[in-house]
Formats: C-alpha cells, sequence, structure tokens
C-alpha cells in the first residue's frame, strides 16, 4: 500500500524537478519547486519522519521559497534565456557530468540489499519532535549552536550586501 | 721523545701559522725570523733526540697510532707515525738540510716586503710540515696527506713571485703535472686496501713478503701505481717537464723543494715499497729503465743550457733518474743514499748559484758571469766541492752512491736479474755516459761562472760581492758534507772488510726477506751479489773515475783557458740541429702542448660553449622556464571568468572523485 | 501497523535522479534564481539520501540513535539551506543592480 504512495511521491517529485529546471519562466521554476517540495514532505513522512516532513514544509516551502519568490518579484525577474544555451561544451559536459553522478549513486544503489520488512515501533518512536528535540538538545548540542551562529552570520551578511549605497 | 713523534712536524706546522697571522699583521722581520726558523730549529733538534732515543733501544720499527682518522665499513686508516731505519734517514737529513736552507733564506729574501717574507716563510714551514708528514706516516693514506701537502707548498712558492704570469704558470704546471703522478698513487691506495685489506706500512708489507705467490699480481699492480705517482713527484720521464719550469721560484725553494727533499719523495716511496718491487720482476724494470732513460736524456739536455738554475735543474732530474735506477737493480739502500748524498750536493750547488745570481743583481745567464772565483771565494770553494761530489770524484759525497749504483746495475746485468740482463747491462751503459755528461756540464758552469773574465755589464762586476753569512755559513756546512758525507756507506767489502758500510748495515732491516715462490723463484737471484768478483768491482770503480774524470777534462778544454767557448761555438755550428734540439729541450713541452694542452683546452671551450651554454643553459635552464611561461599562457584560458564554468569543473571534480572512490 | 514496504535503495535511487536533474539545472542555465532553485534540488536529494540510510538504521532493533542523527542532520541541512539562501539571493540584488541583469555569464570580470 504505502509503496504505490511512494511511487506516486516519487514520481511527482520527478516530474516538477524537471519542471523547476526546464521552463524559462522562473515563476513557474519556483512554483514547481514549492510541489517538489511537498512530494519531499510526503515521502519524509513515509519514512516515518513526521517533525522532518512538518519541518520540510514550513521552512523549505514556507519560508525559503517565499523568500525566492520576494526577490523575483522585486527584481521583476523575467524569463532570461532559454534551457542549455550558453556555450556548448558547457552544455555538453554538464548534461554528461550530471548523468555521470546520477548513474554512479543509482549503481550503488543498485548494489546495496535492501533491508527487508518495513517499519518497526522504533522508527515510530523516533521520528516525532520529542526524541529529535532531545537529540538536538544533547548530543547535538554543539552543532545546534553552531547553526544558530550561523544564521545570525547569515543574516548579518544578507543585510549588508543588500544595503543600498549611498549616492 | 720517542712517544711523542707528532711534535716534530706540529712544530713547523705551528710555525706556519704563526707566520701566516704575522705576514697579516706586517710584524718586521726580525720577528719573523725568529719564528720562521726557530720552528725548523726546534724541529731538528726534537727529530735528532728522537732518533737518538732510536738508536738506543733494541725495536727496529716503532709505530705511534694516535688516532683513528677513517673508519668507514671494512677499511679502518689510523692516523700514526713509524720510526724505523728508512723514514730516520729521511727525517735526518730533511731536517738537517732543511734548517740550513731556512738560514740562507734569511739572507736572501732579505729584500722582500715584510708581508713577503712571512709568506714565504709561512709556506716554508708548511712545507717542512707537509714532508715530515710524509716520511714519518706509517701508512700510505698519511704519506699521502704529506704527498699531496708538499706539492702544494710547491705550487705556492714556485709561484712566490705571482704578479709575474710566467712564474704563476710555472706554479701552476707543477701542481697540475704532479696531480697526474697522484693520480697513480691514489689509485695504488685502493688498490693496496683491496688487496691487503689494510695500508699500514708494518702490515702489508710482511704479508707480501710472506706470500709472495698470492701477492704476485698485487706487488706489480700497486708497484706501478706507485711508481706512476713517483714520476710526477720525482720528475721522471714523462712528467718531469715541471721542473725546469719550477726555478721560476726562489733560489732557495729550488734547494730545499726541487733537489734535497720533495722530488726525493717518489724515491722514498719506492724504497719503502722494496717488497714489491723485488716480488715483480715487472715493476723493477720499468723502475729501471725509466729511471736510466730519464737519467740520460736530461743530462743531454743540461749539457748546452745557458741559465745557470736550468742545468741545476736538468742534473737533479738527471740524478733522480740515478736513483730510480738503483732501485730498479735491486740497489734499493743505495738509491737512498744517493738520496742523501745529493741533498748534500745539489742544495749546495742550488744555494751556490743562489749566491751567484744574488752578486750578479739577479742575472742567471751564464754567458754573462765568469771570473767570479776573485769576488765569491767562499762561495766558489764550496760550489767547487759540491761539483766534484756530483761528478763522482773519490772520496767526496757522490762517488760513493753513484758509484754504488753503477756497480749494482753492472750486476744486475751480469748476473741476469730476473731474465732481464741484457736490459740491466744497457742501463749500466746509459748510466756510465751519464756520469760522464754529467762531470762535463756541471764543470762547465763552474768554469763558465768563476774562470775566466767577467763577460757581464760594467755596472753589475762593480757590485759584485760576497754573500753575507747568513748565506754562506750554509755553504759552507753543505760543501763540507759534500766532501764527507759519503763515509756514511763506504764499500767496507771492497776491502774485504764488513761492517763499515754504516747506511747498509742501519737500513738493513727494511729489506724484508721474501720467501721463496711456488716457481722456485727464491730471492736468490734477485740478489746477484755475488755474480761480480772483487776484482771485476774494482774495474768498475777505475772505469767510473775514468769516465768522471775525462769528463773534467773535456770541460776543461771546452770552456777553460785562452780558447775558451771558440771549440764548442765550432761544434754547435757543425752539428746545428742537435745544438738546436738540445737546447729546446727536445721541444717536449711544445709537443705536449699540441698534444695535450691544446685539445683539453678545445674540449674545455667546447665543454663551455657547447654543453654548457647551449645544451643546459638554453635547453634545460631557459626551456624549463619557456616552458612554464607557455603552460601559463595556455592555462589562463581556463580562467574564463565564468561562473558556470566553474561550477562544472567542481562537478568534473566530484565525478571523478565518485567515480575512483568506486 | 503494516510494514512499510519501500526499500530505502529505491529512496536512494530517487535521490539520485533528483540530483542529476538538479545538477543540469545548476550546470546548464543562465538565470541565477533558477540555478539557485536546482541547487535547492540538490540539497534536497542529499536530504533524502540521509534520509534513506537513517529509514535503514532505523530499522535494525537497537538503532534507533543511527535514525536520530540521520534526521538531526537533515535538519541542520535544511537549516544551512535557509542561512545559504537569504546570503546568496543578497548577493543576487547587488549583481542585478551592478549588473542590470542576473544572466551569471555577464558577471564574468574575472576573465583572463
Amino acid at each position: 500500500m504505502i509503496s504505490i504512495v511512494f511511487l506516486v511521491a516519487a514520481a511527482i517529485a520527478v516530474i516538477f524537478a524537471v519542471l523547476t529546471v526546464v521552463p524559462r519562466n522562473p515563476t513557474t521554476n519556483l512554483l514547481s519547486l514549492v510541489v517538489m517540495f511537498f512530494a519531499m514532505a510526503a515521502i519524509f513522512a513515509i519514512l516515518g519522519m513526521d517533525f522532518l516532513a512538518a519541518i520540510q514544509i514550513i521552512v523549505y516551502s514556507g519560508a525559503i521559497l517565499v523568500l525566492f519568490l520576494f526577490v523575483i518579484m522585486l527584481l521583476n525577474i523575467r524569463r532570461v534565456e532559454a534551457f542549455g544555451s550558453g556555450r556548448a561544451i558547457q552544455a555538453l559536459l554538464g548534461t554528461l557530468v550530471a548523468a555521470g553522478i546520477g548513474g554512479i549513486v543509482l549503481v550503488i544503489a543498485g548494489l546495496l540489499r535492501p533491508v527487508a520488512g518495513g517499519v518497526l515501533p522504533g522508527v515510530v518512536n523516533t521520528g516525532t519532535a520529542i526524541p529529535i528535540g532531545r537529540a538536538l538538545l544533547s548530543s547535538h548540542l554543539f552543532a545546534f549552536e553552531f547553526i544558530t551562529l550561523l544564521l545570525v552570520a547569515a543574516i548579518v551578511g544578507a543585510f549588508y550586501l543588500g544595503k543600498r549605497e549611498e549616492e | 721523545m720517542l712517544g711523542s713523534l707528532w711534535l716534530i712536524p706540529i712544530i713547523c706546522l705551528a710555525g706556519a701559522v704563526f707566520n701566516l697571522a704575522l705576514g697579516v699583521l706586517r710584524t718586521p722581520k726580525s720577528v719573523v725570523t725568529l719564528v720562521g726558523v726557530g720552528s725548523v730549529g726546534a724541529a731538528t733538534i726534537a727529530a735528532y733526540a728522537a732518533l737518538w732515543e732510536f738508536l738506543h733501544q733494541p725495536v727496529e720499527v716503532i709505530v705511534e697510532p694516535y688516532f683513528t682518522w677513517i673508519s668507514a665499513g671494512a677499511v679502518n686508516v689510523n692516523a700514526s707515525f713509524q720510526l724505523d731505519p728508512l723514514s730516520a734517514v729521511m727525517v735526518a737529513f730533511v731536517t738537517v738540510v732543511g734548517f740550513l736552507i731556512h738560514v740562507y733564506s734569511i739572507g736572501y729574501m732579505h729584500s722582500e716586503t715584510d708581508a713577503g717574507y712571512a709568506r714565504y716563510f709561512a709556506y716554508l714551514n708548511l712545507f717542512m710540515f707537509s714532508m715530515l708528514l710524509l716520511v714519518l706516516g706509517s701508512n700510505l693514506p698519511v704519506t699521502f696527506i704529506g704527498w699531496e701537502g708538499v706539492g702544494l707548498c710547491s705550487y705556492l712558492l714556485i709561484g712566490y713571485y705571482y704578479d709575474k704570469k710566467w712564474c704563476a704558470a710555472a706554479g701552476k704546471k707543477a701542481f697540475i703535472v704532479n696531480r697526474i703522478g697522484d693520480l697513480g698513487f691514489l689509485l695504488a691506495i685502493f688498490a693496496t686496501i683491496a688487496w691487503f685489506g689494510s695500508t699500514e706500512f708494518t702490515e702489508i708489507f710482511p704479508a707480501a713478503a710472506l706470500h709472495p705467490d698470492h701477492f704476485a699480481t698485487a706487488a706489480t699492480v700497486i708497484g706501478l701505481l706507485l711508481f706512476v705517482g713517483a714520476i710526477g713527484k720525482s720528475a721522471q720521464i714523462p712528467l718531469y717537464v715541471w721542473l725546469p719550469d719550477a726555478m721560476a721560484g726562489p733560489t732557495p725553494v729550488s734547494a730545499l723543494i726541487h733537489a734535497a727533499t720533495m722530488v726525493t719523495a717518489g724515491v722514498y716511496m719506492v724504497v719503502r715499497a722494496n717488497v714489491f718491487y723485488r716480488m715483480s720482476p715487472t715493476a723493477m724494470l720499468v723502475v729501471a729503465i725509466v729511471g736510466g732513460i730519464t737519467a740520460i736524456f736530461a743530462a743531454t739536455i743540461g749539457l748546452v743550457q745557458n741559465d745557470i738554475k736550468k742545468v741545476l735543474a736538468y742534473s737533479t732530474v738527471s740524478q733522480l733518474g740515478y736513483m730510480f735506477l738503483g732501485a730498479g737493480v735491486g740497489a734499493f739502500v743505495a738509491a737512498i743514499f744517493h738520496v742523501v748524498t745529493h741533498a748534500f750536493f745539489k742544495a749546495c750547488l742550488f744555494l751556490g748559484s743562489g749566491s751567484v745570481i744574488h752578486a750578479c743583481g739577479g742575472d742567471q745567464d751564464m754567458r754573462t758571469m765568469g771570473g767570479l772565483r776573485k769576488h765569491m771565494p767562499t762561495t766558489y770553494w764550496t760550489f767547487l766541492a759540491a761539483t766534484l761530489a756530483i761528478s763522482g770524484i773519490p772520496i767526496f759525497a757522490g762517488f760513493f752512491s753513484k758509484d754504488e749504483i753503477l756497480a749494482k746495475a753492472y750486476e744486475a746485468g751480469a748476473g741476469n736479474l730476473n731474465g732481464f740482463g741484457a736490459t740491466y747491462h744497457l742501463l749500466w751503459f746509459l748510466g756510465l755516459a751519464g756520469a760522464l755528461l754529467t762531470a762535463f756540464y756541471m764543470f762547465r758552469v763552474v768554469y763558465m761562472t768563476f774562470h775566466g773574465e767577467f763577460r757581464g755589464a760594467e755596472e753589475t762586476e762593480h757590485h759584485l760581492h760576497e754573500s753575507p753569512p747568513s748565506m754562506t755559513g750554509p755553504l759552507v756546512i753543505l760543501g763540507v758534507l759534500s766532501i764527507i758525507g759519503g763515509f756514511l756507506g763506504f764499500p767496507g767489502q771492497l776491502f774485504g772488510k764488513s761492517g763499515l758500510n754504516l747506511i747498509e748495515d742501519f737500513m738493513h732491516p727494511v729489506i724484508l726477506p721474501i720467501a721463496a715462490t711456488a716457481h722456485g723463484v727464491a730471492e736468490g737471484s734477485a740478489h746477484a751479489e755475488h755474480a761480480v768478483g772483487l776484482g771485476t768491482e774494482w774495474v768498475l770503480v777505475a772505469v767510473s773515475v775514468a769516465v768522471a774524470v775525462l769528463g773534467i777534462m773535456i770541460a776543461r778544454r771546452f770552456y777553460l783557458g785562452p780558447q775558451a767557448f771558440a771549440l764548442p761555438r765550432r761544434l754547435a755550428d757543425r752539428f746545428g740541429f742537435a745544438y738546436k734540439l738540445l737546447l729546446n729541450k727536445y721541444w717536449v713541452d711544445e709537443i705536449y702542448d699540441v698534444l695535450i694542452v691544446m685539445p683539453m683546452y678545445r674540449f674545455a671551450i667546447f665543454c663551455w660553449k657547447v654543453v654548457d651554454e647551449l645544451i643546459i643553459d638554453t635547453i634545460f635552464v631557459n626551456g624549463a622556464a619557456f616552458t612554464v611561461e607557455l603552460t601559463g599562457d595556455l592555462m589562463r584560458f581556463t580562467t574564463t571568468g565564468n561562473v558556470r564554468n566553474y561550477a562544472l569543473a567542481v562537478a568534473l571534480a566530484v565525478f571523478a572523485l565518485a567515480a575512483f572512490m568506486w | 501497523m503494516d510494514a512499510v514496504a519501500v526499500p530505502y535503495t529505491w529512496v536512494l535511487a530517487l535521490s539520485a535522479v533528483l540530483f542529476a536533474i538538479g545538477t543540469m539545472g545548476v550546470l546548464l542555465r543562465r538565470n541565477g534564481i533558477a540555478i539557485f532553485l536546482s541547487l535547492e534540488i540538490m540539497l534536497n536529494s542529499a536530504n533524502l539520501a540521509f534520509a534513506a540510510f537513517a529509514f535503514r538504521f532505523a530499522s535494525g532493533h537497537a538503532t534507533a540513535a543511527a535514525a536520530l542523527d540521520g534526521q538531526v542532520f537533515i535538519f541542520f541541512v535544511i537549516a544551512v539551506a535557509a542561512a545559504e539562501a537569504a546570503v546568496g539571493l543578497a548577493l543576487f540584488i547587488l549583481l542585478q543592480r551592478r549588473k542590470g541583469s542576473i544572466d551569471v555569464d555577464r558577471a564574468n570580470i574575472l576573465r583572463w
């Protein structure tokens, strides 16, 4: 049962990923990405990571992509150019490299033996907020605080870079 | 003193160092003299103290190891000295003659600057240090250090007047030609290590003597290699060319280095290694042939030279040839005996010529001399004594030593030594002929310089004077030694009395007995002592004396009296080519120049222009730079400034890594 | 509760495909915003890979900690992506002001 859900979510993800990359209209790209993120959240949920699925939607779709949308509107960005334009060698090599990396991972994935079975009570228990919160504030405390610092730095940086110059 | 033999050379070294420092500080000459001459004097006293002790104790060979010098795997070389009859004899006359020449130099070098004076004595002391190191060394490497050291000092002193280009060139020539011989010495050291595993004299010679079969090839090879070194150092054919040019140095230097001591180092080495030569007929024959031919060859050149020092130089080469001839016929003790007597009379001759040159205001050409015996009696009588010695007139020193060499050469011929009897006969004859020539050209010098009328400029004649006592003192001492020195080796066997030949008996332990070989070539046939009877020996003596007297008489006829110079001039005109040949020393220097020097010079230029400038500089050095520049120029096209290209590069790298790790 | 019949290798394969798509977007587009969006796809695919492995180790017996680690890491990745997006967009705004366009091919002053 859940397999099918997974397959559907996966298909949506792939299709809308392609729609993010290929079309020329930036707004199209952005909104396709939003849908893709939803599909990703679904997959997280299927895997039992509820908290993360929520975070994915709230932070990614709700904050980051909104930010993108604002910038698109601020800069009044229209369609710029076609997919794959520019120097031919860039396009060719780019495609090859991308396919290559993907291919390698696929092959690795194929070689790994799938663990039979599926969800155990453990999975259900670790995907919620409480266990993650505990982990964040105990064993991963240092990284957590550091992320805080990083975010502050990002804010300051964005602020500074975005400042309008005095003429 | 016997426990501290090292003091003897070190005193001289200290003197050298002091004088170098004093020269820099421009101290007055009196201080330099005190240090320079005093150090050698002290060394002489120390040496004789050691010798006195040595004579009064029973041991024949004393080795004093000081410290381990080289310790590399199987090779162990100690810095150590050895005192045995041979080195004792060498030390005895080297120190005394050296000291006398140092004293002589005080007067001779008086007119030099303070700095130059100090430099002279510093180098001279350094030379004494090296020479003493050479003769006291107990193994080949230590001897080699001394060997190289004397070569260095020879270069420094020949080029003493370094601002004159030809003096500097002469110094270079001496050093370079010496170096060729040194290669032989080095190879001999390596061969000795390879065959014997050691280089100590007290180890290799007894080892070889006990197992002559086993070390037969070793003896030949090492013997020949050592002789190559001796050819260079002792100016034999073909490496003698540096000695006549070395006369560019101050005369005391010529006396000390190129007559009495350094050039005899080769003979010393050959006698030291007498075991090898007695085991190898080939090597011994080579030594004899080279020595004999050099003896007569140099004598012919000396016949017609007009520079007084050049005559003495060629005479030295010739006399060295006699010493090697002695060694080559098995008369090793006689060779050393001749070294000693030669030191006395040749030093006396050189110092006397220095006195003459000094009086003539620096002129060395005998054609502008004459009649000097009126003005310089002391110089004349000592010079005459030394000339009688070198000519081999009985009682005088050279007679006993040279006669013994010739007698042994004849014995070798008569006794068919090692089967080369005919060759040895021929060599004896050449030696005899050389004796005739020696007497002739030496008395030519005496007559041209001291007899007759003065042929030089008026002005010079007014300044003719005897030399100061600091110069005539040593002359007198050496003159006396030239007269009585021969009695060291009085051939008592001629009178049926043994034990009169002091030097022969003293040096007997140096000639180690060699065991019989498998081929039955026992010592017997190498010692052709009794091949010649007593009567024949007396005849030989008479013949040598007669030959010498004949030479003197011919010289007298040619150069003395109202008819002086007429006959030689006629002969020179008649045999024009022969005269030119001899005057130009057989054009050997020119031949060497064409055959060896110019090709090397051109090769050096080739290495410079082609190999260095073209190949290395242009292709490799500049080429490397050019390649780097080119690569840079090409690589800059990768910095497109386009971010996407950079991103592609990163992605490519990731892909490559992933592929590689997988 | 049924067993989840999602082999984690499928999730991994999906991650690979998404990564390839994202990479192509980054390398082949000239629009700065589009590049950024493709970058987000790549980050997400990485998150997916983490999730796959976290899921795999969670299927074990006492390896709940591994699952936790994986999820925590995804959390951090999201946070970093947010920070990066903020700064990157600020840069794009600057680029627009200087060059008048966000075509990245136009920002090539560092050319030789």
